[in-house]
């Protein structure tokens, strides 16, 4: 009896194995694509420079036409793809052919001027969307509210002007937040103090290159207070992929204070006097401005509020004392190849000057 | 139309391509001429754009002379072409010296020319975005010239050695058909940089 | 009266060597000889060993950048290694490798006994070898291989004002520069050479229209390297004149335009790109017909089409300066040209299907690597629509993106329709037959590395990674792409690896493959394989455009479709 029924038990499972099974991996299956999406999603969201996840006006129209150009192209993809694997597999050589050549075919006139015209047609679809893009974006009216910045790449770091505003910056870009409803865009107006560069912040809007003796201009409006991140994108000299953008959206309040900080002279704490003394007396003078003192040197980046910056070196290192002292001892510590020489001061006069630097706010 | 075999083949149907001399350098003058149209662009590109003199106008002066020496000597060498066919060797080498002679004065001016320049003048190719362009240009031009021109003489030679004779006549004919751009390209740095860049 | 050679009669074979057999003959011979087929095997062992030592450093990129903040390799030594892997692949792998073939097929293809200039032939190879040796040089020049000696770092295409001597002391561009100089001396002799090859010694009865196709897509892209490749050399003499004599062209502290260089580059850059890729189109034009055993569909338009995609391409240069602050009618005048191309490529992609169509298709080595090659073409020709629209290009360009389309096209579809032709041609060169079942490894090995590696080169593009970066920052989100990447190179390597294998014990232990292995239908198969040094025993007539097809199949000739 109880053998029978252990047997029931055993056929009925073994009825149900393949069925199991095949639940089982149909789940699995499901479970493996949902996972690898999943994945993809997790992994393409994760990035701050995903050029498909807009934050304003250029990034976003440029990402409407991606998605019409991909939809289009994943068509003819798929249609030609499929043609190819249907040919392949349908008119593969069986070994049941016969030793006969197939019948020879030598042209159609009919399906080549089929084949000539249906991609004519879609290249002009093509080309109309971008067109309209490329005016809209290139030729967009310029609000009076917009602010202008100048900004100059230099080999591995950003030199950001404000000539209205007379703040001289480097390597974080403060811009006011964009109210759609009351726009304050940025404009930028490009060049060069040495090589080629490129000026990318994927969120923000596509790359303009910053070209010696060309004047370019392009324009951003982060509708999201925040900090947005790009690089440079012109291969510029051996730190090229150290040559980071920061772009902080600062909301008006923000923005506001930030530019009264900057139009003030750094403070000068009595405590790093001795530190301003090396600064002053050493090459520091020859490459690097601190404004109210008689640092004036345009090489390096303006420090005259490096302390109220998070980073230093281009956004390639945190800005704290250790790296500081570290990047001033010798910045190929961080960037070699970098254009600033290692200093060699002696380990009194190093602690003082990063001292000194710490007060620049 | 039965078997291919079959198919009736002219055998007397003429089997005629063009020379390989003449193709080649026509292939030559093809490459040549895209090396000067881009010398030439961006001759027309920097024009006024020097941040320094001397400009163009203060020391470049018409090579009016040269320039027909230049034009007259690609008739000298179609005549010695001319000629070498009709198998009149000697009229061809006198044709031929004619052309190294006329060639030979639009080098020495083109020199007298640089030398004015450079030590009158002071105009160098360092100078400025002028000084470059032009003697890359006209430099390039020139030594054209004296490409062809030593190619001519060794013709010359050849000829008064007497190794020369009609059958050479397409070989020469090639040559003159380089000598002829040579030529062409004059016209047209000749109107850039002397009368349009002026 | 009826000249045609049969298939079997020439098949003798080459008159005994007059050489010795000492080694020093043997290479005599082979550095003095003026023949198209020694010269051809020679560029094409050429570019095999440039394409080893350019996957090599191709390799070295991809251990630096597997893992976020690598310091396996210093930022200039990387700098060196991408400008040398794409100038060598560019310059001394596709262009070599492409005239390699040309030469040694096209006077066959066409009945002829020697390239029109054998002499200048020789010459354009040597000055060739001799520049891929001068670039290279450069590492041990200078400093020495310590430190990566003066290897040039400005890229492939050296944009301005970079190359300049106040950004780039010391003589590593000088060695890029003369390199790239003296290697398009080079190709514009072997253009020439073809040019003058196919317009004045095809054999009787070769009229244009009846020229294999291969051999007209040679002389298409012969046309376009006079046009293009010219400019280069003149740009590359100015970049002589400003390093050595002192001049301004390119220089912007005197007034010099860097935007100059960006034109004149890709008005070369671009019809190179087509140059490269032609000849690809050339041999896939002749292997799918055969392998799907039937003519190739519609020879007039693939003809056109050949032509169109050689005029267009010389008015699209500035799709790759759509940031370089171009108005937006110069954005939308070079997107549309751009996109147009588009229309004859097309053309060729269905024509290929087309050919395959109702035909008999053996999966033989050449013919899959054939398909693998279409399918990676239609790809990469979608991706360069993408970047074709100026504002997509915004973002895309510049990025890995862009590394991933151009890799698909010159990866999977010329490197494919490389190997391809190796598979295809070999026996003809050697008289024997590469290995089958290692040629099966090869392509599915190389298959697999393929699409890892470049499939999952796009996503770093688009989440915003740059190109030419000697490390990235970890928390972009680039990392794992970047491992999937390297990871591919992995592959690629062991199959490339077993390809060489496979090409070296194959000549000694290959089957024997007689004339005509595969059953084809052009010139080349009519002969000894290898051909005798004088090609044909008797300069053959033809009738139509598959000679061979008319003798095998007389009862339904091509000669009654023309
Ligand atoms: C052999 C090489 C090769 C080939 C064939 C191509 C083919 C094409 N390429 Fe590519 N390209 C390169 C090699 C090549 N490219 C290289 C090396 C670079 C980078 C250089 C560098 O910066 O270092 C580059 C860069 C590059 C850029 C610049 C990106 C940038 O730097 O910002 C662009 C932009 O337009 C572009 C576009 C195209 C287009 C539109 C084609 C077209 O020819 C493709 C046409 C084919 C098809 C479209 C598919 C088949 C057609 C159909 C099935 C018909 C139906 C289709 C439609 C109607 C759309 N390419
Ligand atoms: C025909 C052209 C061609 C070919 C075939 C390739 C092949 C490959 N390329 Fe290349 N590439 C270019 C042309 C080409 N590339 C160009 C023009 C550039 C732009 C350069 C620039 O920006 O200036 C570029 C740039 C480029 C980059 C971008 C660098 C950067 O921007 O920072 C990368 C990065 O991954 C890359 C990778 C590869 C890889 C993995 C292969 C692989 O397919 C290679 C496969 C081959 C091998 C792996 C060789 C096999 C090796 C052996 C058999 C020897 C084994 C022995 C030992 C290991 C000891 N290439
Ligand atoms: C020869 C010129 C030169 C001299 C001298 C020089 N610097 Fe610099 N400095 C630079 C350059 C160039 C950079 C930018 C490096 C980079 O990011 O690529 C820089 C960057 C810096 C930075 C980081 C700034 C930022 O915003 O990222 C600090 C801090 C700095 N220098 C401090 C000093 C001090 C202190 C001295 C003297 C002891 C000094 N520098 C001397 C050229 C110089
Ligand atoms: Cu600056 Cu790259
Ligand atoms: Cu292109």
């Amino acid at each position: 009896m109880s053998l029978c029924m252990n047997q029931a038990v055993v056929k009925g499972l073994m009825a149900c194995a393949p069925l199991a099974h095949a639940s089982q991996f149909a789940q699995s299956a499901r479970h493996g694509a949902l996972g690898l999406s999943n994945f993809l999603a997790l992994q393409l969201g994760q990035s701050s420079t995903s050029i498909f996840a807009p934050e304003g006006t250029p990034a976003r129209s440029i990402f409407g036409l991606s998605m019409l150009v991909l939809a289009i192209c994943a068509t003819i993809f798929v249609v030609v793809a499929g043609l190819l694997l249907f040919t392949v597999i349908r008119y593969r050589h069986r070994p049941s052919d016969s030793d006969r050549e197939p019948p020879q075919i030598y042209g159609s006139n009919q399906v080549e001027l089929s084949w000539t015209v249906i991609p004519v047609l879609i290249i002009v679809v093509l080309f109309l969307a971008t067109a309209r893009i490329i005016f809209t974006t290139q030729q967009a009216p310029r609000p009076k509210a917009a602010l202008n910045v100048v900004v100059i790449g230099h080999q591995y770091w950003w030199e950001y002007r404000y000539p209205k505003l007379g703040i001289v910056t480097a390597n974080e870009l403060h811009v006011p937040v964009s109210d759609p409803s009351n726009p304050t865009p940025t404009y930028l107006t490009m060049s060069s103090a040495d090589t080629d560069h490129s000026f990318w912040v994927p969120v923000l809007a596509g790359k303009m290159d910053v070209i010696p003796n060309k004047i370019n201009t392009m324009w951003i409006d982060p509708d999201k207070p925040g900090l947005y991140l790009g690089q440079c994108a012109q291969y510029c000299g051996a730190q090229h992929a150290k040559m980071l953008i920061r772009v902080y959206a600062d909301t008006p309040a923000e923005f506001a204070a930030w530019i009264k900080d900057q139009q003030h002279p750094a403070l000068q704490a009595a405590s790093a006097s001795e530190g301003r003394t090396v600064f002053l007396s050493n090459a520091c003078v020859n490459c690097h401005t601190v404004s109210g003192t008689a640092a004036h040197g345009t090489f390096g980046p303006d420090l005259s509020h490096l302390a109220s910056r998070a980073t230093i070196a281009s956004g390639a290192v945190p800005l704290n004392q250790q790296n500081l002292r570290a990047f001033i001892d010798d910045p190929a510590n961080f960037k070699p190849g970098a254009l600033m020489p290692a200093m060699h001061l002696s380990n009194h006069d190093l602690d003082a000057v990063t001292q000194y630097l710490m007060t620049l706010r | 139309m039965s078997t291919a075999v079959a198919v009736a083949h002219q055998a007397n149907e003429e089997w005629r391509q063009p020379s390989r001399g003449i193709v080649g350098m026509a292939c030559l003058i093809a490459a040549e001429s895209a090396i000067f149209i881009i010398f030439v662009v961006a001759y027309i590109f920097y024009t006024g754009k020097s941040l320094t003199g001397p400009t163009p106008r203060e020391v470049l002066e018409l090579p009016i002379f040269s320039t027909i020496c230049l034009l007259s000597s690609s008739i000298t060498v179609h005549f010695a072409v001319h000629e070498l066919r009709a198998s009149k060797v000697r009229l061809s080498a006198w044709w031929l010296a004619a052309t190294v002679l006329l060639g030979s004065i639009f080098i020495a001016s083109t020199a007298a020319e640089w030398y004015k320049l450079i030590y009158h003048d002071g105009l160098t190719i360092r100078t400025n975005l002028f000084g470059t362009t032009f003697y890359s240009l006209v430099g390039l031009h020139a030594s054209h010239v004296i490409a062809g021109l030593i190619m001519l003489g060794l013709a010359l030679i050849f000829t008064l050695m007497g190794k020369v004779n009609q059958s050479h006549a397409e070989r020469l004919e090639v040559l003159s058909i380089y000598w002829h751009f040579v030529d062409a390209v004059w016209v047209v740095v000749f109107t850039v940089v002397y009368i349009l860049g002026r | 009266m009826v000249t045609q050679t049969p298939v079997t009669s020439i098949a003798g074979h080459a008159p005994a060597s007059q050489h010795g057999s000492r080694a020093f003959d043997v290479v005599y011979d082979w550095i003095t000889t003026v023949d198209h087929k020694k010269i051809g095997i020679m560029y094409i062992v050429y570019a095999l060993i440039f394409l080893v030592i350019a996957g090599i450093e191709a390799l070295l990129m991809r251990v630096q950048l597997a893992v976020p903040n690598n310091t396996f390799v210093s930022p200039q030594s990387f700098n060196r290694l991408f400008t040398m892997h794409g100038t060598t692949m560019v310059f001394f792998v596709g262009m070599p490798i492409l005239f390699g073939f040309g030469n040694y097929l096209i006077p066959l293809m066409i009945g002829a006994r020697d390239m029109a200039f054998p002499r200048l032939n020789a010459f354009s190879f040597w000055i060739s070898a001799f520049s891929g040796f001068l670039l290279y040089f450069s590492y041990f020049a200078g400093s020495g291989l310590y430190g990566a000696g003066t290897a040039p770092d400005v890229g492939w295409f050296a944009y301005a004002p970079l190359t300049a001597r106040v950004f780039s002391p010391g003589h590593s561009t000088d060695y890029w520069t003369l390199s790239v100089l003296l290697s398009s001396i080079g190709s514009l002799g072997t253009a020439l050479n073809i040019v003058a090859t196919t317009l004045s010694m095809r054999c009787p009865g070769m009229k244009l229209s009846r020229m294999p196709l291969l051999v007209w897509l040679y002389f298409v892209t012969s046309c376009i390297a006079f046009i293009a490749i010219s400019p280069l050399s003149a740009a590359q003499i100015m970049l002589v004149i400003d390093r050595y004599l002192g001049g301004h062209f390119f220089d912007t502290q005197a007034g010099g335009s860097a935007v100059l260089w960006m034109h004149f580059f890709w008005i070369f850059g671009h019809p190179e790109v087509y140059i490269l890729v032609l000849p690809a189109f050339a041999f896939a034009n002749e292997i799918i017909p055969v392998f799907s055993r039937k003519a190739i569909f519609g020879y007039p338009a693939m003809v056109s089409a050949t032509v169109g995609i050689g005029f267009i391409s010389m008015g699209v240069w500035a799709h790759h300066m759509f940031t370089v602050g171009l108005g937006p009618g110069a954005n939308a005048f070079f997107t549309l040209a751009t996109m147009v191309i588009a229309v004859p490529t097309g053309i060729k992609i269905f024509n290929w299907l087309a050919t395959m169509w109702g035909g008999n298709i053996h999966f033989s080595t050449p013919m899959i690597f054939s398909i693998g090659f279409l399918f990676q073409f239609l790809v990469a020709g979608l991706t360069g629509v993408m970047l074709a629209a100026a504002p997509f290009d915004w973002q895309l360009g510049n990025s890995y993106f862009v590394v991933a389309h151009f890799h698909y096209v010159l990866v999977g579809a010329i490197l494919f329709m490389i190997f391809a032709a190796f598979y295809y041609w070999y026996p003809k060169m050697t008289g024997r037959m590469l290995s089958e079942r290692l040629g099966k490894w090869h392509f599915w090995l190389f298959v697999i590395g393929f699409h890892l590696t470049f499939d999952f080169m796009h996503i770093p593009g688009i989440l915003g990674m740059p190109r030419r970066i000697y490390t990235y920052e970890a928390d972009r989100g680039w990392a794992i792409w970047n491992m999937i990447v390297s990871s591919g190179a992995i592959f690629q390597t062991i199959a490339t690896l077993i390809f060489v294998y496979n090409l070296v014990v194959s000549y000694f232990k290959g089957a024997v493959a007689g004339p005509d292995p595969w059953d084809a239908w052009t010139l080349e198969w009519s002969t000894s394989s290898p051909p005798p040094s004088y090609n044909f025993a008797k300069t053959p007539t033809v009738e139509s455009r598959r000679p061979l097809w008319d003798l095998k199949h007389p009862e339904e000739p091509d000669t009654q479709y023309e």
